[in-house]
């Protein structure tokens, strides 16, 4: 008798994917399908995706989704998560959208512990408008923008923007995974879960930092994106956890929100 | 139903928060603050409703975005300078059709300008604003007791077309006290149901709202959609207030403060004998265009007054094309004219043409 051992999650709409050969959306919209349906939240569950080659993620996971102006992705789910508390509301986006023109946004959602999950790909380079220079790029990357490579003097050092966040005390987990192996795409789908639990628990401001690949943009073969990830991005962005508070006491005594204060 | 003395401002959070309002996001800006810090007052005593002092205007407009995503009646307020930042968001909410009001209380410009009284906004607020070729229905209030039943109105035109609406006052709007009389407050619960709200897909299709539209013919559908309904607003809903038009040879056009500031000129002039009336449109998008061509059947001069130095002017004169003379008088950059100074544009006018 054949036993099936893998299916779509129903999570997961039966679209074909848009994205490039070997880039790194297609496993992570899979994994937060995964998920969504091993929390058993698809019908309590609301998306908010960038602009950028994920905007069109509503064609592939199947939750209520909200389109967002660039950068906004956490303001806009602000709003829906404080007029809905019992939602789950997590937003989606690259590093162009959440460390430059989201910066703002992002650091003060993540201030206000807001209950919400963000999921940020980090590439390095702005995929969709043809692979300009990131607020990620490493340092000497080549990029549309970038000949010759990213100088600190003329295009600023790479930005890590979940260590900024980890200092606001509103943040309560962030942790940096990739997606370059079957090891890390294990370890990014347990950090995805542990972002929505934080957010089911109603303790604060998740986040989840994904280094991905972009073989188009970075003119290398699948494989040699992933060994690029491995072996340069991980020196600039080194995975693991960067903050997680979940089992401080003192931060639960402070964050409770369920007691606001009221005048 | 007592009257109670109150400032602008405050007459417009009050009455928002009785429309149903339960979404508040703002940030701090002159002539405009007293209106944030009353919300955020009056929100703390209601369980069901949320302020936030955003970190800039830009999250503000998206955060009510998101509030009306999911259903909630929801409003920002700012004044100029702010009010260009979040043109980005009104754009994507007409691109969404996602109901939120929006509260201008106007300041002079360009730039920082000053924090004084002004209506040098009218172009941004009526003829779109942002990107994309949308319209905003805009309210122009001129009394205290305006500000309450046209913030109430912007709520339910909000709703009923799916659109961002902008109540348009000014730093006098904002900061004069006058006497109000409120309604009683409106449970949100007993609004009409949206059926395209996101608030989780139970037992239902998953739902999408966005305003992107990759297909152009798909997006041309969607332009003539919204065209259609800009059509049935025009159709609708203007409004407009008639003073003293019957027998008048000349009548004043002006909105907001400079209607009645206008009003008081009006009654001026009439007590020297002068027959001079006043049209306000209290709709400054849909401009009420008919209503006024059709005074020209009777009157042949218009004196277009304006805290400005001319923008509704182009409107007037759109609407009225060969059919009377319009003349402008405006006052720029934060300056409050007195009913003296208009008078006085009223009167030369009529000895000018023997009126």
């Amino acid at each position: 008798m054949a036993k099936q051992v893998f299916t779509r999650p129903k999570a997961l709409k039966d679209n074909i994917f848009h994205y490039c050969p070997g880039c790194g959306h297609s496993i992570i919209h899979r994994l937060l399908a995964e998920v969504i349906d091993e929390l058993g939240i698809r019908d309590k569950t609301v998306g908010v995706p960038p602009a950028g080659c994920a905007v069109l993620a509503y064609n592939y996971i199947d939750v209520d989704m909200g389109e967002a102006p660039h950068g906004r992705a956490i303001a806009v789910a602000t709003g829906i998560k404080r007029t809905r508390p019992d939602l789950i509301v997590f937003t989606y986006q690259g590093d162009g959208d959440i460390a430059a023109i989201g910066t703002a946004e992002t650091i003060h959602a993540a201030n206000r512990g807001e209950r919400l999950s963000a999921i940020f790909v980090n590439n390095g380079v702005y995929g969709m408008t043809g692979g300009q220079m990131a607020p990620t790029t490493l340092l000497g990357q080549t990029t549309t923008t970038s000949p010759g490579g990213r100088l600190p003097l003329r295009d600023g050092f790479p930005l890590d923007l979940s260590q900024m966040l980890a200092v606001a005390d509103g943040s309560v987990y962030i942790e940096r995974t990739a997606v370059t192996s079957p090891k890390n795409i294990i370890k990014t789908k347990r950090a995805i879960k542990k972002a929505f639990q934080v957010q089911m628990d109603d303790l604060g401001f998740a986040l989840v930092e994904i280094l991905s690949q972009c073989p188009i943009n970075w003119k290398l073969s699948p494989v040699d994106a992933c060994k690029w990830v491995e072996e340069e991005v991980v020196k600039s962005y080194p995975l693991g956890v960067i903050k997680d508070t979940t089992q401080a006491q003192n931060r639960m005594d402070r964050m409770k929100r369920g007691k606001r204060a009221k005048t | 139903m007592t009257k109670q003395l109150m400032r602008g401002s405050h007459a417009i959070a009050e009455a928002a928060t009785r429309a149903g309002c339960r979404f508040y996001a703002g940030y701090p800006i002159t002539p405009q603050n007293e209106l944030p810090e009353y919300m955020s007052v009056r929100f703390a005593q209601l369980e069901d409703a949320t302020f936030v002092q955003a970190e800039s205007e830009l999250a503000a407009i998206n955060m009510v975005m998101g509030a009306s995503m999911a259903g909630v009646r929801a409003m920002t307020s700012s004044s100029s300078p702010g009010i260009s930042l979040k043109q980005e968001g009104i754009s994507y909410m007409a691109g969404m059709e996602l109901p939120a009001v929006i509260v201008n209380i106007m300041r002079g410009g360009p730039g920082l300008g000053n924090i004084a009284p002004s209506q040098q906004d009218y172009l941004q607020a009526t003829k779109g604003g942002g990107h994309g070729g949308y319209r905003t229905i805009v309210l122009a209030p001129c009394s205290g007791q305006e500000l309450v039943t046209l913030t109430i109105k912007a709520f339910d035109l909000a709703d009923a077309y799916r659109s961002p609406v902008i109540l348009l006052g000014d730093g006098l709007m904002g900061q004069m006290m006058e006497p109000v009389i409120f309604p009683d407050p409106i449970d949100p619960a007993a609004l009409p149901k949206k059926d395209w709200t996101l608030d989780g897909a139970r037992g239902r299709d998953s739902r999408l709202i966005a305003s992107l539209h990759l297909d152009p013919t798909e997006m041309e559908q969607f332009n003539w959609k919204l065209a259609r309904k800009y059509a049935a607003i025009c159709e609708r809903e203007t409004e407009h207030e008639s003073y003293l038009l019957d027998d008048a040879v000349v009548a004043v056009v002006a909105f907001g403060t400079a209607a009645r500031i206008a009003k008081g000129a009006v009654n001026r002039v009439r007590k020297a004998g002068l027959k001079a009336g006043l049209f306000r449109p209290i709709t400054l998008w849909p401009f009420p265009g008919k209503e006024l061509r059709d005074l020209t059947r009777t009157i042949k001069s218009l004196l277009v007054f304006e805290m400005n130095f001319g923008q509704m002017v182009e409107d007037v004169k759109l609407s009225v094309g060969e059919q009377a003379r319009v003349h402008f008088h405006g006052r720029p950059g934060g300056i409050i004219p007195t009913p003296h100074d208009i008078g006085a544009a009223i009167t030369k006018l009529i000895h000018r043409y023997g009126l």
